[in-house]
């Protein structure tokens, strides 16, 4: 009697498992096809010296990666650039984005006035605003106005057309931009800190520092975490605002990776090398955010 | 019950993804980029359909590089439409004629003792051409139908010329006028020159056309060909006018990053005296200021041994899909789109040159000065041999670069001839391999 029994319940238990396996099909061929076949795509590509028209694909093995890492000092610049607007955003940006959300977060006068003003920026076009900032940074534009106003006139210039300024400038924009998601998932995280421990802290006597670092910081750390990979893949990806800005220019001052991908596509017809430097970008951002999970688990508070 | 109801929701679900079988209509699609003639196309194709029947429908896809990847994807993809436009080198229309997306029209062209082909402008048909042993290895013929020339030249405010103390009727011919009118503007508070030399083939444009002028057409190909380094003296030399024109305060502060869009509106707003643009300005200026008075004159010489040459040709061009199951329509749809009436009436309501040579009579004067410099045009599409993207590239953000002051001529020379070396060496281990 108890064989039957058996079989029937392996038996559903197969069939449950093949109807649960039926329900996400739909979802699970729309990313195989939309996500994992282009990604494999892209791969398979990046060993070729392909055009990107046409049927005509030339075997290159490695060649590309080699010429990549080692024949390609603008590929690399690029790649400092975008590294040097990421790292203003990751403190710049973020800690402004942090001081605002522990203003927000007291029950400041206008504070949800502040916080849909703050939350604009990150909602419009990134080419709208960089055309925006354009006129902001142009030689007769609003920045050199104040500038000459407030006395400062022998610093004016057009600031997205020097060397020394121009890819600061780009970073500027890209944090006014940007400081807003952080802004706003950092709220989210200090509004979800149980209130009775800063009452307690309160008590027991803690200033506004010891609350701080005793209990908001190490309560935030995993938004933190979310924030940072979400700054650095943003940030290094960073592709509309310099398009709208300086074209990546003067000179080859703000190329960062996607231009020079953009540019090996629709410039050079290098499909093939695009897509190496597609993958070895993609590579160099997994292994910051691996390392960066890694640190924060370190300091993951254990309560 | 439940479970056949299931099975069909999901197979509709997943039969959804997949590519639905496209139906043939009566309907030529025609896909192209250009914002200010759609309105135009459209009313053309409505005129079309009441004579023949035939309906069309023109899809516009802007701006310009947007457009570019959705032909190369629909290229891979083989969901061309029946007539579209290819933008950018003759490498990129080659690759589409390899891969069968484009019709030969020669024989078209050529039938009843060339009747179509003689419309044109010959150098606007020759964008469209492929010469017989051609580098790309493509069998000649004509492969496309020019619907509007162009050319890229100076335009000059008459209005500020006039403030500065020049004659508005006579604008340089030569370099040294060219330098002494940039002073005269400077003394007199104008910004002298603007130009989208942000968007890089701006510069290469002028570059070349003062190359060609200085050493002639040869030398430059021969420069191409790894024959001449570009640390030739006379190569120096071109790189130095930009400098020149920088240190004579010509250029407007921040040039090197600017659009042609913002160049185009600093002119038509008369905030700059000088502009290098193409025909299609025409166009734009009236838009922004109709009242702007000004006139059109080719890029100084620099020398008198060699004639001087300017961008141009055909501005833009249909190409038939060889794929599509409607080309003898699309061919006959082109023919009809560029005979004289129909350029006359595209060129009277966009204000763009007219690839239809009998279509010219109607034009205003502004165009009719652009008009007058056609057969000094030239065009990286028609030359024998081109040069590596990575060394034009490296050519024209390195005049980015001497503008800027960061390098001197001399440096980007040598700094261009070592990527040229290196390219060649690439080039010759690809084939190697």
């Amino acid at each position: 009697m108890r064989k039957p029994a058996k079989k029937i319940s392996r038996k559903y238990k197969l069939k449950a498992l093949l109807t649960n396996y039926l329900f996400i099909l739909p979802a699970l061929t729309l990313f195989v096809v939309l996500s994992i076949y282009p990604f494999l795509s892209m791969v398979r590509l990046s060993f070729f010296s392909w055009s990107g028209i046409g049927i005509a694909k030339k075997f290159v093995g490695l060649w590309n990666y080699k010429d990549i890492i080692f024949s390609n000092p603008i590929w690399w610049k690029s790649l400092g650039q975008a590294g040097y607007i990421t790292l203003l955003a990751l403190t710049v940006q973020n800690g402004l984005a942090l001081i605002l959300a522990l203003a927000c977060d007291r029950d400041i006068k206008g504070g949800k006035f502040y916080r849909v003003v703050f939350y604009l920026p990150p909602v419009l076009s990134g080419i709208v605003v960089g055309l925006i900032w354009t006129w902001i940074f142009d030689k007769h534009g609003l920045l050199n106005h104040f500038m000459s106003l407030v006395g400062f006139s022998e610093i004016i210039r057009p600031w997205l057309a020097r060397p020394e300024s121009a890819l600061t400038a780009v970073a500027i924009v890209h944090m006014w931009k940007g400081f807003g998601w952080g802004f706003v998932i950092m709220l989210a995280g200090l509004q979800s800190i149980p209130r009775p421990l800063y009452e307690a802290a309160r008590v027991d006597g803690a200033n506004l520092w010891h609350t701080f670092r005793k209990i908001t910081f190490p309560l935030m750390i995993p938004v933190f975490v979310v924030v940072l990979i979400l700054t650095i893949l943003g940030t290094m990806q960073i592709y509309d605002i310099i398009v709208a800005t300086t074209g990546g220019g003067p000179g080859y001052h703000t190329e960062v990776p996607i231009t020079r991908i953009i540019s090996n596509i629709l410039n050079n017809q290098r499909f093939g090398y695009a897509c190496s430097q597609g993958i070895f970008f993609g590579l160099i951002l997994l292994f910051f955010s691996l390392i960066q999970i890694k640190i924060s688990r370190k300091f993951k508070p254990h309560f | 019950m439940k479970k056949i109801i299931l099975l069909l929701i999901l197979g509709l679900l997943i039969g959804g993804c997949g590519r639905k079988k496209a139906e043939i209509k009566e309907e030529i699609v025609v896909w192209h980029w250009m914002t200010d003639r759609q309105e135009t196309f459209a009313e053309l194709g409505n005129k079309y359909e009441k004579i023949t029947g035939v309906k069309t429908k023109f899809c516009l896809y802007a701006p310009s590089d947007a457009y570019s990847q959705k032909i190369k994807a629909a290229a891979q993809t083989d969901t061309l439409p029946d007539i579209y436009g290819i933008l950018g080198e003759k490498e990129v229309f080659a690759l589409f004629v390899k891969a069968g997306y484009v019709l030969d029209l020669t024989d078209e062209m050529n039938a009843n003792v060339g009747q179509w082909r003689n419309r044109f402008f010959p150098r606007a048909l020759a964008v469209n051409e492929f010469e017989p042993g051609n580098r790309f290895e493509i069998k000649s013929g004509i492969y496309g139908v020019p619907l509007d020339v162009t050319n890229i030249q100076m335009v000059y405010n008459k209005k500020l010329f006039q403030k500065a103390g020049l004659n508005p009727e006579q604008p340089p011919r030569s370099w040294w006028e060219f330098i002494n009118v940039a002073k005269k503007l400077k003394k007199a508070g104008i910004d002298g020159f603007v130009s989208g030399w942000g968007e890089i083939w701006m510069i290469e444009s002028l570059t070349l056309d003062w190359a060609m002028n200085l050493m002639g057409e040869e030398k430059v190909f021969a420069t191409f060909r790894g024959d001449v380094p570009y640390t030739d003296p006379e190569w120096i030399k071109v790189f130095s006018l930009f400098k020149t024109m920088e240190d004579a305060g010509l250029l407007y502060d921040g040039i090197v990053i600017m659009v042609n869009k913002t160049a185009e509106r600093l002119f038509a707003t008369e905030k700059a005296a000088m502009a290098f643009n193409g025909s299609w300005c025409v166009n734009v200026y009236k838009e922004m200021n109709p009242e702007l008075d000004y006139g059109v004159f080719p890029p100084p010489f620099i020398s008198d041994e060699n004639s001087m040459r300017i961008w141009g040709g055909a501005g833009s061009s249909f190409m038939v899909n060889k794929k599509s199951a409607k080309t003898k329509q699309a061919v006959e749809f082109l023919k009809w789109l560029t005979a004289a009436p129909q350029q006359t009436y595209l060129s009277e309501k966009t204000l763009n040159l007219p690839a239809n040579q009998k279509s010219l009579e109607a034009i205003p004067s502004i165009l009719a000065e652009f008009a007058n410099d056609m057969d000094i045009v030239t065009h990286p599409n028609i030359w024998p041999v081109t040069e590596f993207p990575l060394v034009r590239e490296t050519m024209n953000k390195g005049i980015q670069s001497i503008v800027i002051g960061e390098k001197t001529p001399r440096q980007l020379a040598k700094e261009i001839q070592e990527v040229k070396i290196r390219e060649e060496k690439k080039r010759q281990d690809a084939e190697a391999r």
